[in-house]
């Protein structure tokens, strides 16, 4: 018999140390902080003087050159500009390299309690471990047990219901107005393939995002929940999953939901509250914000390539190298962070113990010693599939091919339906080093 | 050279040649044989040229490495016979290999 939880306001919380408020961020002398003048700065200033977790380079989406310059300069590099911060941390941006310590789960680990998978340690104070924040044994059979939600046959049974409400949110789409693509059709699709993912009440689905949206949200920023706002938002989250949790877990059989998977497999079935949350926030963040980025950006780059466009509406069979060419393009998660576990060699460059390992992901995706033309957009190249948005090695996408479906679904109902989209303005964007995404994006559909 | 049957899921065999080295995630991309992607273009890193080495044939394809079966441990229908074709190499050997394409990747 499987064990009920405890409410969240009960939880043991992990003592760590006090945090103090971080000293401020040290950013480049310039006239502005515009697109063109922090590329303009990237492509000459010392490498060593550039911190490229800085939201700013990422809300204007102007690291491109920096990265271009790591590849071809110092593929292996340490950033030590505002380690006071952040401890310092190397960036690997070439292909191979990433590939490397993406499978040298030995050397190179995950866990939480080393700071986790992102370049910004987890709050000592509210660690959440999550599978994919283990290291193996442990974060294998925990990831199994989510597994079969997005086997192939499991997807199969999904991709009517997938469709149909593909086709009720474009037909509710406005003719001949603008509104905001990311609201009416990003966000609106995948929070509802993710409340049927936890069978979470559909009406409240847009929780579902304000907690993804938080979990990842960069606290200092202007308007952004102080940390102890953000940990009690989290807690009410645990406490309402906790409801279903407790619904469903003397349930005579699984139900096919993840929240039912996790409460009776024998792997997960007596989390600690605070891994449950974990594992939540991953499932979240995981299947919401990505996908939600890709389907924002595929537009956008079809908007800015129109031979692709047309290519497109000439033949509609290359949705499906073009879906992986959009995750290629967007790589909506622009980073994943490891923490070495014993001195080792990368790129001729001594690690330390305990150093932070940044895998650009984005940059990977963009080293022409790996991919032909890669700053390209091209829908039908050779090999699509070949990129790195997904990670390699055992942290791989688990919800890979349910993202696959999602767009490819959505981009053959919209061809179905309408000739072109158009892109009224620049997008807004997230104003992070991580989620790589878009805030707001507005669009016509003309009458 | 060697050559190499690969059967998808609905039965349909495909017979192609495969030169000596080349990985049979490689050969199946460069004949066109539908059923494995290779997204991580052979560095046993994704799981997506999943196999089901034929019985008669286990004993001549050698075993796993550590890495290959942590990532078929995470792919959808694993059994004894699984592999990752990215794994193994054509060779004189292994000429007449024929390998089972599971139902999806994943």
């Amino acid at each position: 018999m499987a064990t009920k939880m405890a409410a969240g306001h009960t939880l043991p919380r992990e003592e760590g140390p006090v945090q103090l408020p971080l000293p401020p961020r040290k950013r480049p002398n310039l006239p502005d902080y515009s697109r063109e003048t922090l590329m303009k700065y990237l492509e000459t200033a010392p490498l060593d003087e550039v911190d490229i977790s800085d939201p700013i380079y990422w809300e204007t989406n102007a690291h491109g050159p920096f990265f271009r310059r790591l590849r071809d300069e110092a593929p292996v590099h340490f950033t030590a500009v505002n380690a006071d911060r952040h401890r310092g941390y190397w960036s690997v941006t070439r292909w191979a390299d990433i590939m490397a310590v993406d499978t040298n789960h030995q050397v190179y680990s995950s866990d939480a309690h080393l700071g986790g998978i992102t370049l910004f340690d987890m709050d000592a104070d509210f660690i959440m471990p999550m599978f994919i924040a283990m290291d193996q044994p442990k974060h294998d059979v925990q990831r199994k047990a989510v597994n079969p939600i997005v086997s192939g046959s499991n997807l199969a049974a999904f991709e009517s219901l997938i469709r149909s409400r593909t086709q009720e949110v474009l037909d509710g789409l406005p003719r001949g107005e603008a509104f905001d693509w990311v609201d009416r059709v990003s966000i609106e699709l995948t929070s509802r393939m993710l409340a049927t993912l936890f069978d979470f009440p559909q009406e409240d689905r847009r929780k579902l995002t304000y907690w993804s949206d938080i979990s990842t949200e960069d606290p200092e920023l202007p308007g952004a929940l102080t940390k102890e706002e953000r940990q009690g938002v989290l807690l009410g989250m645990l406490q309402e999953f906790t409801q279903l949790w407790n619904a469903r877990v003397n349930d005579p059989e699984p139900k096919g939901d993840l929240i039912s998977m996790l409460a009776h497999n024998p792997a997960t079935r007596d989390m600690p509250p605070m891994e449950f949350l974990g594992n939540l926030v991953l499932l979240i963040v995981g299947g919401n914000d990505t996908t939600r980025n890709s389907i924002t950006g595929g537009l956008y780059f079809l908007s800015k390539n129109p031979g692709e466009y047309q290519k497109l509406r000439d033949n509609p069979g290359l949705i499906e190298p073009m879906v992986s060419e959009i995750i290629r393009y967007q790589t909506p998660l622009a980073h994943m962070r490891r923490t070495a576990l014993e001195d080792t060699i990368l790129g001729g460059h001594r690690i330390r113990k305990g150093d932070k390992v940044i895998m650009w992901y984005n940059s990977g995706n963009r080293d022409e010693r790996s991919i032909e033309n890669p700053d390209a957009f091209i829908i039908d190249r050779e090999r699509p599939r070949q990129h790195m948005s997904f990670g390699f090695g055992i942290h791989r996408c688990v919800g890979n091919r349910l993202a696959e479906l999602q767009l490819k679904i959505l981009w053959e109902e919209i061809m179905k339906r309408f000739d072109t989209i158009e892109v009224l303005e620049e997008p807004t964007r997230v104003p992070s080093a991580f989620v790589k995404g878009y805030k707001k994006m507005m669009v016509r559909i003309p009458a | 050279m060697a050559k190499i049957t690969y059967i998808e899921f609905n039965g349909t065999p495909h017979t192609v040649e495969v030169a000596e080295g080349v990985s049979l995630m490689e050969g199946a991309l460069q004949n066109g044989v539908p059923g494995i992607d290779g997204d991580c273009g052979g560095n046993a890193a994704c799981a997506t040229c999943h196999v089901y080495v034929d019985p008669a044939w286990v004993a001549k394809t050698g075993t796993a490495s550590e890495m290959e079966e942590a990532m078929l441990d995470l792919a959808d229908g694993q059994e004894a016979n699984s592999r990752l074709a990215c794994q193994i190499h054509a060779s004189n050997d292994l000429d007449g290999l024929v390998l089972h394409m599971p139902a999806t990747q994943h």
